[in-house]
């Protein structure tokens, strides 16, 4: 069970928005970017609200890659394979990561939850290229050793 | 706080005011505040000027964001992207036009002291190239050959300032539009341009224009896409982060021709600096009144929202893009009725993308005529290109439609990185081709690119040299559009896994030689079968290089090799005995126990037990392991 805060931030975050249809993304969209991810109960609780069928709702969560239902770690790594980052070799930069971290494509999240690695399509940063971001933030020109140095910078921050 | 602007008149007013602001300070600084640049510490750098002008009360100086619109004498900005991301992070100083690349934080003090203060270019800053120094930006050969149109504005002006685009001439065409036009002369005058929709279709704006205005319903969208998913392209991302009010001009000219009182952007969540950018643009222009009610005291009344994508490439089509704004899933559905039929809330909307709206303002301007003067007259203009790949210049650019492959690739790329040599540009991105040495001299534009097989897309030029094996990139291609389909429509849902399931066991030294006629066929029935754009050029990369690339395939399938060692699966690590010493690290290191021999003595592979991993050849320290080939 979530506590009440959840619910009250939702209610405000619905208030932006309004209730129609058309607010159902944006509104997931928010929650997401407060807790990280989406709570399966707070999608209930927004379709019932704009009132929606929930089966409806959860189409949409699922349909879009943005949405997750798991929790994420504090720091959410997305390594570009876009064709930029691809030609320059980012699959090894994704590998050493996945080492690194004790990751793979079916496991995302650390235990400690610290760390999400996912990757994404292209990140419109190709010039830099191959790069990854860090809660958003981009670093170019990435190598395995760097990508590495990284996750060692931000374990001790 | 800008005042409102309430009649053309003031309008003038302030755009004056603004030019005179501008034209007094002594020297502006333009940092690149692009996403590129940034990464490369940029926002570090603009602090530090600012703060080095601040530290100088001698020098007189009045800056700042917010105050960059004063009488200051010197102007720090955060400008928009250069273009030139390779060598960021980019400072651009006026009035000299001096260029610096690859600007540190340290470098700063200098600059200041001696740029600023004194005039004088720093050398080891400038950009350099077959031993020439190139002190003004525009001597620079990545900026020379191109023809920056839509594209001026970026880098030049500070894209959060409403001000600085009125200073230069902003929104004069859309006043042009409302005062001294008809809707109807926009749409013809947009329809005698030949102006052609920047997201890869080439479809003809005015035409399309005019299919709206012509509807019975009277309430009508503008949605502007900017949902740039293609990898390998940024040049929509570029305009939104730095020149956004350029667009929002576009879009507002659109709506006024075609009778919208509301309009959306759509943007890729990817593209967060972009949609900051925009908001606060908006902000700006409902503040004075360029957007809202009324605009300039006339009868036409507009609003402009924001929708931000939630990962999903399908969007970028039309009937999905507007079912997502509507909160469904963003699902294509069949068509007719059409999106200016029944597009978004099921009323008559034009969509266009990014770039196409961007161009709008100057043909509003300067006239269709003009227009057509650049470029092919069937497909006239200029268009962005995202440069990218193995290229020396990594970057953005803009040229005129109908330059060669080679003058881009060449003279503004500045050739292929490294000693590989050109292989290939794939262009389109996931629905386009493949290009070659014998078509370097073919002019890119929609009619000359459609004949060979392949598309300008939105504009991703990915430039791939000899270590690039073509079948992997077909193989990446439709991992990429098997990952992004939607699964409505059979043949694109089940085709595309199929088409990637042979790519995945070509590549994995599997493959049959059937399975390229397969996997030809597949690709003629997607092409034929499926419900949209996406499905329906899903198998264009597959195509494009099984006919320039057959015999790398057959090399995969047969012999099972590749020549460009891409493919870990087809790799054969062996150790050379006379160069191996016998030491045992590569047997130690060995995760799969593939590896024997007795210390002092050369080792061997069991190639049947290797796992291709590589391990043992960045363990050996005597460079005895390679690959075969």
């Amino acid at each position: 069970m979530l506590n009440q805060a959840y619910y009250d931030k939702t209610d405000e975050i619905i208030a932006s928005h309004g209730l129609t249809q058309a607010a159902l993304i944006p509104i997931i969209q928010d929650i997401q970017a407060e807790y990280r991810y989406l709570p399966p109960e707070l999608l209930s609780y927004v379709a019932s609200k704009l009132s929606i069928d929930e089966a409806k709702a959860y189409s949409v969560a699922t349909f879009y890659e943005n949405f997750s239902f798991e929790p994420k770690g504090k720091y959410i790594i997305k390594v570009c394979n876009g064709t930029a980052c691809h030609v320059r070799k980012s699959v090894s930069i994704l590998e050493r990561l996945y080492s690194e971290l004790g990751l793979s494509e079916e496991k995302a999240t650390t235990d400690d939850m610290m760390f999400t690695l996912e990757t994404v399509s292209c990140l419109g940063a190709c010039g830099l290229a191959p790069v990854l971001t860090v809660n958003d933030k981009v670093y170019p020109a990435m190598t395995p050793d760097a990508a590495a140095e990284l996750i060692r910078e931000l374990r001790g921050a | 706080m800008m005042k409102k602007i309430e009649n053309r008149e003031v309008l003038e007013q302030i755009r004056q005011t603004s030019r005179e602001q501008m034209n007094k300070s002594k020297c502006r600084v333009l940092i690149c505040a692009g996403t590129g640049c940034l990464s490369g510490g940029s926002g570090a750098i603009y602090d530090r000027m600012c703060e080095l002008v601040g530290e100088h009360p001698d020098v007189e100086v009045h800056f700042g964001p917010e105050i960059a619109h004063g009488d200051g004498e010197i102007g720090v900005k955060k400008s928009g992207c250069h273009g030139f991301c390779e060598m960021g992070p980019l400072m651009r100083i006026e009035p000299q036009g001096i260029l610096y690349t690859k600007v540190k934080l340290e470098d700063c003090e200098e600059i200041f002291h001696r740029t600023i203060e004194k005039g004088e270019p720093i050398r080891h800053l400038l950009f350099k190239r077959d031993g020439i120094e190139y002190q003004r930006q525009e001597e620079i050969p990545f900026y020379k050959k191109q023809t920056r149109n839509v594209l001026k504005n970026c880098g030049h002006i500070d894209a959060e300032h409403i001000e600085e685009y009125l200073s230069i001439g902003g929104y004069e065409a859309l006043e042009k539009a409302l005062f001294d036009m008809k809707p109807e002369e926009v749409v013809s005058e947009i329809s005698e341009s030949n102006l052609r929709g920047r997201g890869g279709g080439g479809f003809p704006t005015g035409y399309k224009w005019s299919q709206v205005a012509g509807q019975k319903e009277k309430i009508r969208y503008v949605v502007c896409n900017g949902d740039e998913g293609d990898p390998g392209a940024f040049m929509d991302r570029s305009i939104m982060e730095g020149d956004p009010h350029k667009m929002i001009e576009g879009i507002m000219i659109a709506a006024y021709a075609v009778g919208a009182r509301e309009g959306y952007i759509y943007v890729r969540a990817e593209y967060p600096l972009a949609i900051s950018r925009l908001k606060r643009a908006i902000e700006q222009a409902e503040e004075c009144g360029l957007l809202g009610e009324h605009i300039l005291g006339t009868d036409f009344s507009f609003h402009l929202h924001i929708n931000k994508g939630a990962g999903a490439f399908v969007c970028g089509e039309g009937s999905a893009l507007t079912a997502s704004i509507e909160g469904s899933r963003g699902m294509p559905r069949v068509k007719p009725p059409r999106t200016v039929e029944q597009g978004l809330f099921g009323k008559p909307t034009v969509l266009n993308n990014v770039e196409t709206f961007a161009n709008v303002p100057m043909i509003i301007t300067e006239g269709a005529q003009w227009f057509k003067g650049i470029g092919p007259e069937k497909s006239p203009g200029t268009k962005a290109f995202a440069l990218t790949g193995s290229v020396n210049h990594t970057g953005l650019i803009e040229v005129p439609m109908g330059t060669t492959l080679r003058e881009v690739i060449y003279d503004i790329g500045g050739g292929i990185k490294g000693d590989g040599e050109f292989k290939a540009v794939q262009i389109g991105g996931p629905s386009g081709g493949c290009l070659i040495t014998p078509h370097l001299d073919v002019n890119l534009d929609f009619d000359s690119l459609k004949k060979m097989g392949a598309m300008i897309g939105s504009g991703g030029l990915v430039v791939m040299d000899d270590s690039t094996c073509m079948v992997e990139v077909a193989r990446f291609f439709m991992n990429f559009t098997q990952n992004e389909s939607c699964g409505k429509c059979v043949p694109c849902r089940e085709g595309t896994k199929r088409m990637l399931e042979i790519l995945e066991r070509i590549v994995e030294g599997k493959g049959k030689p059937e399975d390229l006629d397969l996997l030809e066929e597949l690709a003629t029935t997607i092409t034929e079968t499926a419900l949209c754009g996406l499905g329906k050029s899903a198998a264009l990369p597959v195509m494009s290089t099984l006919k320039l690339f057959r015999d790398e395939y057959v090399e995969h399938v047969v012999d099972k090799k590749c020549a460009s060692h891409n493919c870990s699966a087809l790799r054969r690590f062996i150790i050379s005995p006379e160069r191996c010493k016998g030491c045992s690290k590569c047997a130690r290191n060995c995760p799969a126990d593939a590896i024997s021999g007795r210390i002092k003595e050369p080792y061997v592979i069991d190639n049947d037990k290797c796992i291709k991993c590589g391990a043992c050849e960045s363990a050996c320290a005597f460079g005895a392991i390679h690959i075969e080939g």
